[in-house]
């Protein structure tokens, strides 16, 4: 009975090849999209580059993370074994720069 | 004797699959402990590279040029449509790897027969890709240190190579991976049954390829 659970669960659904290729297909894109916006002065100089890079970078994470990993079909434990680490990064992370940075 | 030849085929049923009391199998909730430890791993040596970001006293410099006291005129060093090519090449290997653990949980089914639906032609695309990556970052960092940076040269040379190489040494680790599953998989054949095994070797190589998109960002894109 258990045996059965478990293996029910660990066979889950995952996305279709054709899927994989339009996540491909984005990421190909957001990156192209980010090399551009560096060879472009004026939209380097502005206010809105290093937010627009940052985004574009935590899109690509995200579908990553949630496509190729399948994080988005994947059981709840792994999405908590994974996120808690990752904000205790991100939480790091602002925290050294807000300490250390001025 | 069916009861026992049943005993048994279940003991050896729970030999390979290793379920804990969650339902899961343990090797799959190791890998993603592994990976939120190395979230953090990844997340300290990008914070300290963002803290000695723009605080180098001698250049070379990542994004300006530098003229030293000596009068040598160094410039930017960072060679953004390399890195950008291998960016491309380290994307491209993680379609390769969640293709390749298509055709090992979907051997034998209608759809994944010929090239297109063999493990082994995907696990060499992600192993040859990732090989690729590697030869580019030994490029960059061969490159880097005949125009004058090294770990020893500045904060950033120091922060720069510490990071990179140890994402680097990550991918050799993936490489190295893959090339086991690759050998097992031609000496006696990787099916449905080996899929966890092929799922958590793609779950490390996908989180490599994650860091590698925070790290293009943060350390070669924004100046």
């Amino acid at each position: 009975m258990s045996n059965d659970r478990a293996h029910a669960d660990h066979v889950h659904e995952h996305p279709t090849w054709k899927q994989y290729k339009w996540v491909a297909l984005w990421l190909f894109v957001i990156t192209v999209v980010e090399v551009w916006a560096y060879y472009v002065p004026a939209f380097v100089a502005s206010r809105a580059f290093v937010p627009a890079l940052l985004l574009m970078s935590a899109v690509k994470f995200t579908v990553v993370v949630m496509f190729y990993m399948h994080l988005k079909y994947d059981h709840a434990i792994f999405r908590k074994l994974f996120t808690g680490p990752l904000l205790i990064a991100g939480a790091t992370l602002v925290a050294f720069l807000f300490l250390l940075k001025r | 004797m069916t009861t026992a030849t049943a005993a048994a085929g279940a003991h050896e049923a729970h030999e390979h699959t290793h379920y804990t009391s969650t339902g899961l199998d343990n090797k799959k909730i190791a890998i993603w402990a592994f990976i939120g430890s190395e979230c953090m791993l990844f997340g300290s040596l990008i914070s300290t590279y963002l803290v000695y970001k723009g605080r180098s006293v001698a250049g070379p410099f990542p994004h300006e040029a530098w003229t030293s006291p000596t009068g040598q005129v160094f410039k930017p060093i960072l060679d953004i449509p390399v890195t950008s090519a291998s960016t491309f090449v380290l994307l491209m290997s993680s379609l390769f790897m969640v293709l390749a653990l298509a055709a090992v949980e979907n051997k034998g089914k209608p759809g994944y027969e010929g090239t297109l639906g063999s493990s082994r032609f995907w696990l060499f695309a992600t192993a040859l890709a990732g090989a690729t990556f590697l030869g580019f970052q030994a490029y960059e960092f061969t490159s880097f240190v005949h125009e004058g940076l090294t770990i020893r040269t500045n904060l950033f040379g120091s922060s720069f190579f510490t990071l990179t190489g140890f994402h680097g040494t990550h991918v050799a680790v993936g490489v190295l991976w893959l090339m086991t599953l690759l050998f097992i998989d031609m000496k006696r054949g990787l099916g449905p049954k080996d899929a966890i095994l092929v799922d958590i070797c793609a779950l490390y190589w996908h989180f490599v390829d994650v860091v590698w998109i925070v790290i293009f960002t943060l350390v070669y894109l924004i100046q």
